[in-house]
Formats: C-alpha cells, sequence, structure tokens
C-alpha cells in the first residue's frame, strides 16, 4: 500500500481549495492539494462576470460598506444564511480582492472622467472623480444596493484562478492533478485523509493527514440542463456523507441562472444585464418590468428565473427546435462596450449560436433558458469551515454550506465566497493542523484502502443489463423536470422514489472493459451511485421542505414559512445499506440575529408566514441602535453589540476605503 | 417543432493506451448523425455513451474557457469543445491527441504537467518585496496598464500554441510561447518588481527567448488571439541588448 502523509491535506484545487492550501502553506505545515484536473482548469475559471467586495472606489458604488454588502446576502439568501458567518464575509471580502491585487489580479481599474452608460435600458453619463482614479472599478450584479462587483472584463474567475494557483506554485504548494479521493479515511469520529485514485494509472493510494479540507465545489452535473463544468458531480459531498458521519446542509437549495445560451448550457454572466442588458419575450417585449417594476432584470436570480419560466408558461416564450426561450438583448450597450468588457459573451454566442451580440436590433439577440447553476447546499460546518460531526474534516467554498448563501446566493458573492473562505477556513483549518497529530493506524488505513479495492472489482464482475450513462441520463433529466425551478409534493416524491431505484440499478450493470487503468465507463461506475445519493438528499430535502424561500419554490406551499420552516436541512447517511439519506433539522435562532426576517425588498409581497420572535428581536436590534448612536457609537461598535464575529489573521481590522472621513 | 435528420459524419480518433500491455495506436472510425450545433464536445460524449464507452477525452468547462480540451483536429490543433461539427463540409473529421505532450490514453494528454513545470521554469507569479496590507487601500494601477496585463492574462495554458511550435519539436525544454507569453504578462505588472536582468536570467537562452524561430503557428492557432508574435518580438528586442 502506498501511503502519502502530509500536514494539511486539501482535496480540490479550484480557488478555495487552492486559498486554503497557501494558508496552510504560508503556516508552515507540509501542505498536499489534489485535483481531478489541472488546477488551472477547475470551474472556478467559468465565473465571468466578478466578484462581490464592498470598497466603495467608484461613482455608483461611493458609500458601499460591509453593513450594506451584508444586508444584500442575507436578504438574497431570504434569511436562510448564517448572519455571523455572513458578516466573516463581507468584512474579509475587502481584503481579498486587495489580497489577489497584489499576487497580479489585473481588476479592472476606475477610469477618471465620464463616460456612457446603460442603467435601466437608459444611457446615462457617470462621471468618475480624479482621485479614484486608478483604484478598482465595481459593475452593477443583481440584488446589491450598490454597484460592487470588482471584475476583470468577463474573465473574472479566470484571472482570480491563475493569480492564486501560481501564488500555490510559488509558495511550493505540493499540488497534484488527476487525482480523485474516493473516499475519507476517519475513525473514533475523526477524519485522518483520503483513498485516492489516480486517473492515469488507476492506482489507488492513501493520504494521511492531521486535517483534510474538502473544496471540490458544487453538484450541478446532477441536473441536465446546467450551467457547471463536467467534472462538478458532487463527489466531495458525496464521500463526506458516505462516512456516516458527517453531514450536508440545505441540499435543496440550488440555484438556477437566468440566462445561459440555448442549448449549450453555457453561461452568460449577470454583467449582460448588470451592464444594462435587457430581456426579451417573443414579441421582442421587455417584460421583467411588468413583473417586477423596482428592481426588473436585477431583481435576484431565483426571482428572474421564475419570472422566466412563468411568462413562457404565459405563451410569450420564443419557440424553437430545443424548447422555448426568451431572447437577452445586449445589443443596447453599443458594439465598443460589448466587445470591451463583454468579449467572452460575444465570444461564446458567435462560436457557439452564430450569434454576434453586438449587431443592432434582433439579430444580436441572444437565446436563454433558466438553467442550474450553483449549489448552495454542501458539507453542513460550523463558521471555522470544521463538520460538526466529524472532527478534522473542513470544508470550503461551493462545497461547504457554513452557511452564507441559505437558500439563494446573490451574484459575484460565489466567486468572492471561495478566496475569502479560503483565507478564513485555510487559517482555521491549518490551525488544527498545527494543534493535532496523526494517530491512526496504517491497519486502519489498509481498510480503508482495501474497501475501495474490492469496491472496484466488484463493479467490474457485474453481470447485469443496465447501462451507467442511461441511469446517470435518466438521473439529471428527473433532476431537471422535478426537482429544479418549480416544485411539488407529487413530483418530488416520484423523483425520490425514482432516484432511489436507480441507485438500486448502479449494481445492475456491465462494464464493458474490464481494466483498471484509462477505463472511462469505469469511472462513471462508480460517481454515478455517489452522485446518486447527492441527488437524493437535494431532492428528498426539498419533498420535505413544505414552503418557498429563495431558490427552494413550492407550487403546492407558495410562501415563506418563518413560523415553522426557519431552520437548516441536515442529510446523513449512517447506514451504508440505506437507500434514501436521513433527514434532520437545525434550527435559526432569531434572538440572535443582526437582521431578523422581514420582506425582501422583491417578489411578490404578503407571501410570508412570520415567526413569532422576529418583531421582538427586531424590536431589539432598532432599541439597541438607536441608544447606541445616541451615546455617538459608530457603526462597527453597534454591530458589535448586536451581533459578535470573531476571524483569524488581521481579518477583523477595519477595511480602509477612499470615501472615509 | 421537429429536427430534420442530420447527415452522416465520421469522426476517426486514436486510440493508445501506453499503460496496457499490447495496446497498439489505431484509429477507430465512429459514425454517426449530426445534430444542430453538434461541437466535438457533444460529439465525443455522444460516442462514450453510446458506442465506445472505453474512449478517452478531457473536458472541463465545455466553454472555451478553460482550456482542457486541446487536439489536433485534421491536422490542426484546436479546442474541440469550440470545434464545431457544421465547418467541416466532408462531415469528415480525423481527431490525435496533441503532440509535445505526454500521452495519457487516446485524446487525453498530460498538458497539467508541462504547464506548471513551465510556470515554475519562468517563476510565473508576482516577484515583490513588499508584503501588501490588505486592510488598507489598494495601491493605484493606470487602467491601461491593467487592461494591457489582463490582454496577456488571457492565456489559458491550453498548450495548443505549443503543440503548434516548431522550435519545441527541436528543443523539448523551450518554454513555449505560452512561457514568453507570461513572461511578458509579469514584465507589463506594475506590481512586479523584477527588472530585464531578472527576465534574462529566467528566459535569456535558447530554450527561452533566442529559441524562437518566428514560424508563428502559436498565433494562427490560439484559441485566445493573443498578440504572441509582438510579445515575442518586443522580449527579444529588449532582452538581446543585454546579452
Amino acid at each position: 500500500m502506498k501511503i502519502n502523509y502530509c500536514d494539511a491535506l486539501v482535496i480540490g484545487g479550484g480557488l478555495a481549495g487552492l486559498r486554503a492550501g497557501v494558508a496552510a502553506q504560508k503556516k508552515g505545515l507540509n501542505t498536499v492539494v489534489l485535483s481531478l484536473v489541472p488546477v488551472k482548469r477547475s470551474h472556478s475559471a467559468a465565473a465571468q462576470g466578478g466578484m462581490q467586495a464592498s470598497l466603495g472606489n467608484s461613482k455608483m458604488s461611493d458609500g458601499d460598506n460591509e453593513d450594506l454588502h451584508f444586508a444584500d446576502t442575507v436578504k438574497g439568501s431570504d434569511w436562510g444564511c448564517d448572519q455571523e458567518v455572513a458578516r466573516m464575509f463581507v468584512h474579509t471580502a475587502p481584503k481579498a480582492i486587495r489580497e489577489l491585487a497584489g499576487w497580479g489580479v489585473p481588476w479592472t481599474r476606475v477610469r477618471e472622467g465620464s463616460r456612457e452608460a446603460v442603467i435601466n435600458a437608459k444611457k446615462t453619463t457617470i462621471t468618475e472623480d480624479a482621485d479614484r482614479a486608478g483604484l478598482i472599478m465595481s459593475r452593477d450584479f443583481g440584488g446589491t444596493k450598490k454597484w460592487r462587483t470588482c471584475y476583470t472584463a468577463d474573465a473574472t474567475g479566470h484571472t482570480m484562478l491563475f493569480g492564486v494557483a501560481n501564488e500555490a506554485l510559488k509558495h511550493k504548494v505540493d499540488i497534484r492533478d488527476r487525482k480523485e479521493a474516493v473516499s475519507l479515511i476517519h475513525e473514533d469520529n475523526r477524519c485522518y485523509g483520503a483513498i485516492v485514485r489516480d486517473l492515469i494509472t488507476g492506482e489507488l493510494e492513501a493520504y494521511v493527514a492531521k486535517g483534510t479540507c474538502i473544496a471540490t465545489g458544487g453538484y450541478g452535473r446532477v441536473f441536465k440542463q446546467t450551467t457547471n463544468a463536467v467534472i462538478c458531480e458532487g463527489i466531495g459531498a458525496a464521500i463526506a456523507l458516505e462516512t456516516g458521519i458527517a453531514t450536508l446542509g440545505n441540499m435543496e437549495a440550488v440555484q438556477f441562472h437566468p440566462t445561459p445560451i440555448v442549448p449549450s448550457g453555457i453561461l452568460l454572466t449577470e454583467g449582460c444585464r448588470g451592464d444594462g442588458g435587457i430581456l426579451r419575450d417573443v414579441d421582442g417585449h421587455r417584460f421583467m418590468p411588468d413583473y417586477e417594476p423596482e428592481k426588473k432584470e436585477l431583481a435576484s436570480r431565483d426571482v428572474v428565473s421564475r419570472r422566466m419560466i412563468e411568462h413562457i408558461r404565459n405563451g410569450k416564450g420564443v419557440p424553437s427546435p430545443y424548447g422555448d426561450h426568451i431572447w437577452l438583448d445586449i445589443s443596447i450597450l453599443g458594439r465598443e462596450h460589448i466587445e470591451k468588457n463583454l468579449r467572452d459573451v460575444q465570444e461564446i454566442c458567435q462560436i457557439f449560436n452564430g450569434i454576434d451580440p453586438a449587431d443592432e436590433g434582433k439579430a444580436g439577440w441572444a437565446p436563454v433558458l433558466p438553467m442550474q447553476h450553483y449549489s448552495m447546499g454542501g458539507i453542513r460546518t460550523n463558521p471555522t469551515g470544521e463538520s460538526q460531526t466529524l472532527n478534522g474534516l473542513f470544508a470550503c467554498g461551493e462545497a461547504a454550506c457554513w452557511d452564507m448563501h441559505g437558500f439563494n446566493r446573490l451574484g459575484g458573492n460565489s466567486v468572492s465566497e471561495t478566496v475569502v473562505a479560503g483565507m478564513i477556513i485555510g487559517n482555521y483549518f491549518a490551525d488544527y493542523c498545527l494543534e493535532n497529530d496523526v494517530t491512526i493506524g496504517t491497519a486502519t488505513v489498509q481498510k480503508f484502502l482495501d474497501e475501495q479495492d474490492a469496491y472496484l472489482n466488484d463493479i467490474l464482475a457485474y453481470e447485469g443489463s443496465e447501462d451507467i450513462f442511461r441511469i446517470k441520463n435518466r438521473m439529471q433529466n428527473l433532476m431537471d423536470q422535478k426537482v429544479g425551478i418549480f416544485r411539488d409534493g407529487t413530483g418530488l416524491a416520484e423523483a425520490v422514489d425514482e432516484l432511489e431505484e436507480l441507485l438500486k440499478k448502479t449494481k445492475q450493470i456491465n462494464v464493458k472493459s474490464k481494466e483498471r487503468v484509462g477505463n472511462p465507463e469505469l469511472e462513471e461506475a462508480y460517481r454515478v451511485p455517489r452522485m446518486l445519493k447527492v441527488a437524493l438528499c437535494v431532492a428528498k430535502g426539498g419533498r420535505e421542505r413544505t414552503e418557498s424561500r429563495g431558490a427552494h419554490y413550492r407550487e403546492d406551499f407558495l410562501k415563506r414559512d418563518d413560523a415553522n420552516w426557519l431552520n437548516r436541512t441536515l442529510t446523513s447517511w449512517p447506514d451504508a445499506n440505506q437507500t434514501t439519506p436521513t433527514v434532520t433539522y437545525q434550527d435559526l435562532d432569531i434572538m440572535t440575529m443582526e437582521m431578523p426576517p422581514a420582506f425582501r425588498g422583491y417578489g411578490a409581497k404578503g407571501m410570508i408566514i412570520e415567526h413569532e420572535l422576529s418583531e421582538k428581536r427586531q424590536a431589539e436590534v432598532d432599541e439597541t441602535t438607536e441608544k447606541m448612536q445616541a451615546e455617538g457609537k459608530d457603526r462597527h461598535e453597534i454591530q458589535h453589540e448586536l451581533m459578535p464575529f470573531d476571524l483569524p489573521m488581521n481579518y477583523r481590522e477595519k477595511n480602509e476605503r477612499a470615501g472615509d472621513k | 417543432m421537429s429536427i430534420a435528420k442530420g447527415r452522416e459524419i465520421t469522426i476517426s480518433a486514436l486510440k493508445y493506451n501506453p499503460r496496457v500491455k499490447g495496446s497498439k495506436p489505431e484509429f477507430v472510425d465512429y459514425k454517426l448523425e449530426e445534430t444542430p450545433g453538434m461541437t466535438l464536445f457533444i460529439a465525443l460524449t455522444k460516442i462514450r455513451e453510446e458506442y465506445d464507452p472505453d474512449l478517452s477525452f478531457d473536458f472541463v468547462c465545455r466553454a472555451g474557457i478553460c482550456g482542457s480540451c486541446g487536439m489536433v483536429v485534421n491536422g490542426k490543433p484546436a479546442l474541440a469543445c469550440r470545434t464545431l461539427i457544421s465547418n467541416y463540409p466532408e462531415g469528415k473529421l480525423k481527431l490525435m491527441p496533441m503532440p509535445a505532450f505526454e500521452l495519457i490514453k487516446d485524446l487525453s494528454v498530460n498538458t497539467g504537467k508541462w504547464m506548471d513545470a513551465m510556470s515554475v521554469k519562468v517563476e510565473s507569479w508576482i516577484v515583490n518585496n513588499e508584503e501588501v496590507d490588505i486592510t488598507k487601500m489598494e495601491s493605484k494601477v493606470d487602467p491601461d496598464v491593467a487592461d494591457e496585463t489582463f490582454e496577456l492574462d488571457r492565456c489559458i495554458e491550453c498548450g495548443i500554441c505549443v503543440a503548434s511550435c516548431g522550435t519545441k519539436l527541436m528543443r523539448p525544454d523551450f518554454v513555449g510561447p505560452v512561457g514568453l507569453n507570461r513572461v511578458a504578462r509579469f514584465e507589463v505588472d506594475p506590481h512586479d518588481e523584477r527588472t530585464a536582468e531578472d527576465f534574462y536570467e529566467l528566459i535569456g537562452d535558447d530554450n527561452g527567448i533566442f529559441g524562437c524561430m518566428s514560424l508563428l503557428a502559436c498565433e494562427d492557432h490560439c484559441p485566445k488571439h493573443l498578440p504572441l508574435q509582438n510579445k515575442i518580438a518586443y522580449l527579444r528586442r529588449k532582452l538581446v541588448s543585454l546579452r
């Protein structure tokens, strides 16, 4: 048996994993980052539009601060998030972006003088002051009070990923790609690393570490129509689930993005609408103001996605061989703007659809339709990133539910979360690795390796008539149809039943090639059962949650039900022979919230079943705020009184801003 | 709306597993029906699911952003995900793995290992002795310089320039257009304190800036249309004076 020992093991080499790896390495730990693919090819690269951080440099973001970012994040989450975590996040985001600037991310900068912009489909002139020129610029994104999204044209994720990956190479983080973690090694409720399959040689090896951090991204590929890369299969969450000890949080909270292009599913960034692009129906009519007079195209993603489908259901979709769609019109922004700031979008339209979106009029409209985009759910952790039930297992980024997005994530908050969580959790994770030793015996490690070895042999020996690709496709279609944007009890129950059947069928397949090396069908055969377990967590969690909150929308329970459902769903798989997950709940404590539940400010009104404590806590918050304001306390002191939070390193220090008095 | 039946296309892929004894390189033909907007990503996925579950290839983003799927299509290196079948009027596509990289299996090559080695060789990171205080205002950067850095930072390390490169065939340790572009990128970045002399130490030899024979197939094939010709010429002019 090959055992690789290290101090800190990070599984997943996207932005979150790499940043956590840098944190651990900088604390003197021998750190290994494992990745399915060369790390610079991670799905983080696909984040086009930008990263939210309340710098407040440019004209339209002047006056921005952590408080506004916090409020937008909590409202966006439909009060499902952990507010302490949201605070930790918004406080660190400006530091993250400044750190990245120092690592060479070429953020688009403020340009002195006047420029034309399209706001609410009208040409407007914005003038930037000379003293702000050269600072980091920001653009508009859905669901935010200020223009807060910092960017590098429309390749933000790419430049961030290269910046962080290069920094990891500089610090000699041991990055090993084409390695897939297939199970976690654990004993006495503590995680000691992972059994890993080398995707080139097919060999199984053990990685034993003082601490393990999973940063494998989301589980979008359990759906058919998704913007996610093909590697986003939720395997990190699945191997945590398969320990029987770690829990997953809010797996039913799945976001659908309004504007992937049809039919390929490649995302056209939120920046399209942020910069002033609009949505049109079959008649060319701009319909969003009819539904959302205030926020229009820039309401939060769950709202825009549902309004688009609603409008299509009202007979206003554009028919096509791939079903009905909506038009996205960015031609009104002008060719110059598109060719500078939305170039990747233009390229995608040209290459995959033969459309130049800068062409004026209908010729430039791109066909779009809401598709799965982001997984709010993931491995349930404390605010420090450590699993609440399996010691030594950490998780960060989209793979985790720590939980800053609740039931809906704001545009620009995910790529921001990756690096911020990598900084915060990476440091807590490193501290854990500094304080704990490896105490597991090699015989136990061998047992975990043997289990996986036997499992692969079992798969190759199956002699059934089912086909693993067909099972996977059926799962994905089922998730789209019954666990998608609009859900109801009947469909969800059917989905759970059929997914359970599909999980059983994965043992009735026949893998044609019996090679253990370079065998793509074998890889599907061991991944799809794990994906099905994740899909079952999503579907069963959705079936049980009889309310609508954020992206989880039940047509049979239209209201957000704070009285009964202000909680986090936990799914676990305590017995390997179970065929559906165990579901339990964790209440959110209103009395410790800085911002008690209220109306989000967009979407339909009067759709909340209120919790009796919301009003009580709001009165407390108001009283404390007024009293402290009268005493001359500043916003930081008031915030600390309402809901204190901690951060590692110097991340708790105040963020300097150009607008500071 | 019904979809008219598409034409029959033939995809011929090189298959070879160097890790299995007795495996010999061979072309295998797959015939399938073209669907509207079909790319090589769609076609190869279909082949794996319906015809040959053993065919290996690499895709990640399938949107031309991640650089995973470089392969040789009818003799020219290209990103498979951005290769539209409809652009091939004959309906015949011959696929080979990119040269210059270690073959993993079939159409899959180890670009990651090569790119990491290149990154370490050219020290592809910001060199700056000053620790940034992240609680303070960021330093200002001229917006034009930020844009110029971004232009060169758009490289996705797909390896197509290396697979196109004549020099790489002659000099196995050549850092490739990607490596030279990387140096050009840090040279323009105001956060980086390195001087021309420092860069000379990294690439001032025949495996670096003086090795390029200016055949420039790299620029012809770069899917991101990076200005490789200009940047290589610029660096050479700058560094030759230090020779």
